[in-house]
């Protein structure tokens, strides 16, 4: 039975509890001549919510460990020579699981039963080919385990399905038919639902934490296995990044560093004077007229997606610098540099920055203006001798805050800064960052288990500390900056 | 305690004895007040200069692509070709590939040209039909198998021309871009040219941008953003019926029940950082978790909407916490004071007035999440995926592309027709995004309150 | 009742020279008329008092007098205020330069968040009022003891001035506008945020810069008004109800309105 059957069929269950639990509250106080403790909803919500709470949960969490415990046996039942010179366990367990997702199509498309199943061998049949037309094609013949293991997983996931449906439907019966046997006038029917629904709250609010659970365990883990593979002293410290993906790769995180702290480096350059500067003129120069149009028209450009962005890299920033910057001044000739990429980051940070400042900016107190003008100050000594000084832990919080943005974007480096890892100061030059290597090594069809593709992890949770940190730096800053003013 | 020894008079500051003359340091003064404000209206500029200057480069680019070069045939649909049995078994049409068609459409190419008498030297039957894209062939098959009965029948097939006539059409191929492309000569231009003089060819509406699958480098003409677009909206569902009901339910608990607490406080910071998680670092998590530890399928809605609701979960909860922080503490009491429980007062009073706010920032945060694109490329969505997905909820799980992936994905082909593509079809992110925005402030505007 | 005048050098201060003139100033907030035709002359070397009950104009008043009320949009101002003859609405003056002239203190002590030294070095500083290292730390000096506060504070020049106490911080407030050597003092009921005995201190002050500077301030507290000025106007409602030596106003009050506040019938 499908998995949304089976929800439909919970979630049908639950409604029909909701109708019967708060029938039944009804009849049993009229009949006892009693007056409920709660409204007559509350015993239905309490029946239904019992009903299909426990079940979902369960269903959610064995659709999760099903194919855990499946693959961690199926894959007890290979033996080692099953597996190829050079290849992996893992690369043996998706064509297992790729043949046991076949055989279903193939038992329907040659009507074959049961029993023809448990007779077929990998010797006997052609199994490869028969494989290929139901659109299921291996890269080679299928050995006598794997197709064992093959059948066994198909038998094991099925087993599951059948024991999930009966085990889902039985909890809610059960669940829900124990609430049922208890109401009566007297249950707290609506303290019981309140609970309930209070813990469900509790579960929501917890997402967050398992989200980052979640990155940290997998960045983690798969870093430690790509240590195992290649040395991380290595990785931190050599100088050269050339992936080969016949082995002996070169893994350096040095010149991905450079090149990402280098775009990042140019894009601030660029945003940050600017993006101060409009949060000064807007906020205490420009006129009515001219805020009403400036203002929407930034917001316009932070509400664009970054894919925009590094398309105006790819195809009108990047020929433009190398027609007139790159290949007069004999530079370079690449569209894809260093300064297409930070002009056009840059761009992207000048309404994060120029937001931040301008909330910043106006937390400083009006009293330090009149008390500056009082003197005889003009604006601009105003701005910068007394409200920039003051405003500078916020500022420089706002600045971290978008070294981290810049550190971690990827659609504009990938678009405009190029793929070569280069160590070099020309900033016409074509350079790749750590996202750019965390996109290219993770995409395309790879080997999951090698170093040139687990490298991305490691690289993933580099960029993730980094940016932890700039931001929980920058967010003590700029916390304690706003308590001094309030 | 005071010292009234120094008087004022000692103090030797030249001063200007009359106010209405300007002494000459207080107009370098103004003078350099005048170049701080100078600075402030050019950095305004610059920003604005940036967005005209995107805006146009992608307008400019992709406007083109909304319309498209067809060329209408009258196709005489041989049985003699494609149903040599005369049965009309679909079986057996189903025999003939697109080759089989291919003679049908370079005979229908030649009677248009001799009824335009547009007759070019220099190009035969074969280069002749070569204006017309290699899809159309796939596109008459598919007729065909759909009405077998029609077979026999002569019919008019609005077809799409190969790209690179399109390209001259749009200015993007030229005579001298021609003469040195393999795949276009200038004398099947010119044949163009008289063709579309003749009323053969001609340029329509782009419907199959906004229908048709995604197409292969060759034929960059059929390509469009059918798959994505559903691709997008199957992704925007998933986020919308997961993120809203968990945001909404932590920001609850969070906002009015959570004690004040280690737990709590970590929820906070928690929330706060995944805010400013890079997107990519989503990406690897779906990766890692939902396709290598579940085993999900790659390319699929489902793993795609379960990164961009991790995504979109702090954004929907730091708006629902302000729209609940928003609603007067004098409402919850009102409640409370005629004795309804703290959840009736919050489910009953608090959340219906909240709803609007709640409802705004969601769409915001949907709209990020619509732009995504850094994650998506990590599971997969990159792929080539000519397929529709089936419908939902089955359809979650098959391979499907999203918008800005497909943008992406375009700009990696060859063709420089492509890039036309791309552009468009960021006009057309550009058109939601900016739609949902609107429905996002008309909802603000309307719904405001002020207590 | 006054503590620190007696009644011939009181005399003597009766014919000095008049620093500011105005004459039917009329001061709109947007539709809001807040002051209305308002004509008074204020004396050099005298402290002026303006007291009334809040928002009756005074402190708006006082704001045209430097005209801080240029950096409110809102704001329109008729009239003229003429200082020593001149008149500062001009479109020639720069309000930078009026604002040297005529120096502002606080409600809120406010000082800026730099060291001390900084605080009070700010304004000469802008208007370039001292040719080196040596000639600043002199008008520094000179400032904070004319701010009564040098002995406090000559130890420590470097620390920040947010650092020190709310009266402290208001004497700093004082010199820092003292140094850049104005002729006329306006300060907006800078008691306000004190305690009695800062509030004391200031008041000593207050009297002693009356032998340099025109000094006017807005009060609310009656006496206060009646301890440190020799002038007292009373607004009430965006009226000049009544000007004239702060005896003669706190004795004998001309109109009724005036006597009504301060037997404390309106405020």
């Amino acid at each position: 039975m499908s998995v949304g059957l089976i929800a439909l069929i919970v979630l049908g269950m639950a409604v029909v509890g909701y109708v019967i639990g708060r029938s039944r509250s009804l009849s049993l106080a009229a009949s006892q001549d009693r007056r409920l403790h709660s409204l007559p909803s509350y015993y239905g919500q309490a029946v239904a919510l019992f009903t299909a709470v426990p079940a979902l949960l369960v269903l959610g969490a064995w659709l999760f460990v099903q194919p855990i415990v499946v693959e961690t046996r199926v894959s007890e039942m290979i033996p080692e020579s099953a597996i190829p010179e050079g290849g992996a366990l893992s690369l043996v367990m998706a064509d297992v699981r790729r043949i046991a997702g076949g055989l279903d199509a193939l038992m329907t498309s040659a009507g074959l039963s049961e029993g023809d199943l448990a007779r077929m061998s990998a010797e006997t049949t052609n199994l490869r080919e028969r494989l290929g037309g139901v659109g299921v094609a291996l890269g080679s013949d299928v050995s006598a385990p794997v197709f064992e293991a093959a059948k066994a997983m198909r038998a094991a996931n099925n087993a599951g399905s059948l024991a999930m449906t009966i085990a889902v439907l039985a909890l809610a019966l059960v669940a829900g038919g124990y609430m049922l046997s208890r109401v009566s006038p007297d249950m707290r029917a609506r303290n019981i639902s309140e609970t309930f629904v209070k813990a469900l709250l509790i579960g929501a609010s917890t997402v967050a934490i398992l989200t980052t659970a979640g990155i940290v365990l997998s960045l983690l883990s798969e870093t430690i296995n790509f240590f195992r593979m290649y040395p991380a002293t290595e990785f931190f410290f050599s100088t050269v990044w050339n992936p080969q993906f016949r082995g002996g790769s070169e893994l350096g995180i040095i010149p991905l560093l450079w090149g990402t702290f280098y775009v990042s480096f140019v894009a601030l350059l660029f945003a940050v004077p600017i993006g101060l500067m409009i949060a000064i003129y807007l906020s205490e120069y420009a006129s009515k007229t001219v805020r009403s149009l400036a203002k929407p028209a930034i917001e316009v450009l932070a509400g664009i997606p970054t894919i925009v962005y590094g398309l105006f890299a790819l195809i009108t920033v990047g020929p433009l610098l190398r027609d007139w910057l790159a290949q007069p001044l004999g530079l370079g000739n690449s569209s894809s540099s260093v300064l297409t990429a930070g002009l056009v980051m840059g761009i992207m940070l000048i309404p994060f920055v120029s937001s931040l400042s301008d909330d910043i900016i106006n937390a400083v107190p009006q009293s330090l203006r009149d008390g500056s003008y009082g003197l005889g100050a003009t604006q601009s000594e105003t701005i910068r001798q007394v409200i920039l000084p003051a405003a500078l832990p916020g500022v420089v919080g706002a600045v971290l805050l978008a070294a981290s943005r810049a550190i971690g974007e990827t659609m504009i480096v990938v678009m405009g800064a190029g793929a070569a890892a280069k160590l070099s100061l020309n900033p016409l030059e074509a350079m790749t960052t750590v996202t750019v290597k965390i996109v290219s090594q993770l995409t395309g069809d790879t080997e999951f288990a090698s170093p040139e593709t687990l490298v991305a992890f490691a690289l993933g949770l580099t960029l993730f500390t980094f940016t932890l940190g700039l931001n929980i730096v920058a967010l003590v800053i700029v916390r304690k900056y706003r308590e001094q003013y309030e | 305690m005071t010292d009234l020894t120094a008087s004022p008079a000692n103090a030797a500051a030249p001063r200007p004895s009359s106010l209405l003359t300007l002494d000459a340091r207080t107009k370098r003064r103004n003078a350099a007040e005048a170049r701080f404000r100078m600075m402030g209206a050019i950095a305004v500029a610059i920003a604005v200069l940036a967005l005209v200057g995107l805006l146009v480069s992608i307008l400019g680019n992709g406007l083109s692509s909304f319309r498209q070069t067809h060329v209408t045939l009258e196709v005489f649909l041989d049985p003699a070709k494609l149903d040599k049995a005369g049965d009309r078994d679909p079986a057996k049409i189903a025999k003939v590939t697109t080759f089989g068609y291919a003679p049908l459409i370079q005979a229908a190419m030649q009677t248009a040209i001799e009824k335009a008498g547009a007759t070019t030297e220099g190009v035969n039957a074969k280069q002749a039909a070569g204006l017309i894209s290699d899809e159309a062939a796939a596109t008459l098959r598919r007729f065909v198998m759909a009405h077998p009965e029609r077979i026999g029948e002569t019919l008019s097939f609005p077809m799409l021309a190969n790209g690179r006539v399109d390209g001259y059409f749009k200015g993007r191929v030229t005579m001298e871009s021609a003469a040195l492309d393999r795949n276009i000569s200038p004398e099947q231009l010119q044949l163009a040219d008289k063709l579309r003089a003749a009323g053969v060819i001609e340029m329509k509406f782009n419907w199959g941008l906004f229908t048709a699958p995604d197409a292969s480098d060759t034929r960059p003409e059929a390509a469009g953003l059918g798959v994505a677009i559903l691709g997008s909206a199957y992704m925007m569902l998933i986020v919308l019926v997961l993120a809203l009901p968990i945001g909404v339910a932590a920001s609850i608990y969070l906002e009015e029940f959570a004690p004040k607490n280690r737990w709590t406080d970590l929820i906070e910071v928690n929330i706060s950082n995944l805010a400013a998680v890079p997107s990519i670092v989503f990406g690897i998590l779906g990766l890692a978790v939902f396709i290598n530890f579940v085993g999900l399928p790659q390319s699929a809605p489902i793993v795609g909407g379960l990164v961009l609701t991790l995504m979109t979960l702090p954004t929907i909860i730091i708006a629902t916490r302000a729209a609940l922080k928003a609603v007067p503490p004098s409402i919850r009491d009102a409640a409370l004071g005629v004795g309804a429980s703290k959840m009736q007062s919050i489910m009953h009073h608090v959340l219906p007035l909240a709803a609007p706010g709640i409802l705004t920032g969601t769409i915001i945060g949907l709209a990020q999440a619509l732009g995504e694109t850094a994650p998506l490329l990590l599971i997969g969505m990159v792929a080539f995926v000519r397929e529709y997905p089936g419908a939902p909820p089955e359809g979650f799980f098959d391979p499907a592309s999203a918008l800005p992936v497909q943008v992406y994905n375009w700009t990696q082909r060859g063709d420089p027709a492509f890039i036309e593509r791309a552009s468009g079809a960021i006009i057309v992110l550009l058109i939601f995004l900016m739609a949902m925005n609107i429905i996002a402030i008309i909802l603000r505007r309307r719904f405001e309150r002020r207590w | 009742m006054n503590m620190y005048d007696s009644p011939e050098r009181e005399a003597k201060l009766d014919q000095k020279a008049t620093k500011i003139s105005a004459r039917n100033v009329q001061v709109y907030y947007g539709e809001t008329h807040a002051l209305k035709d308002v004509s008074v002359d204020i004396q050099d070397k005298t402290v002026t008092a303006f007291i009334g009950p809040s928002g009756c104009g005074k402190s708006t008043f006082l704001r045209c007098i430097n005209r801080m009320n240029d950096t409110i949009d809102s704001c329109r101002v008729e009239g003229t205020i003429l200082l020593e003859g001149e008149d500062i609405y001009d479109r020639r003056v720069d309000p930078v330069q009026l604002r040297a002239k005529v120096g502002m203190v606080f409600q809120k002590p406010n000082p800026f968040p730099k060291s001390i030294y900084d605080n009070v070095a700010y304004g000469p500083r802008i208007h370039g009022l001292a040719r080196n290292k040596a000639e600043l730390d002199d008008i520094v000096e000179r400032a904070l003891r004319r701010g009564a506060i040098w002995n406090e504070v000559k130890d420590r020049l470097q620390s920040p001035g947010t650092g020190l106490s709310g009266g402290q911080q208001q004497r700093l407030c004082i010199a820092r506008a003292v140094a850049t050597e104005p002729e006329v003092l306006l300060m907006d009921e800078p008691c306000s945020a004190l305690d009695p005995i800062a509030t004391a201190q200031v008041e000593e002050l207050i009297d002693e810069l009356r032998q340099d500077y025109s000094v006017v301030i807005v009060t609310h507290s009656m006496q206060q008004a009646a301890r440190v000025s020799q002038k007292t106007a009373f607004f009430h409602l965006g009226n000049l109800v009544e000007f004239g030596d702060t005896d003669q106003i706190f004795t004998r009050p001309q109109d009724s309105r005036t006597e009504s506040y301060i037997t404390g019938r309106i405020g």
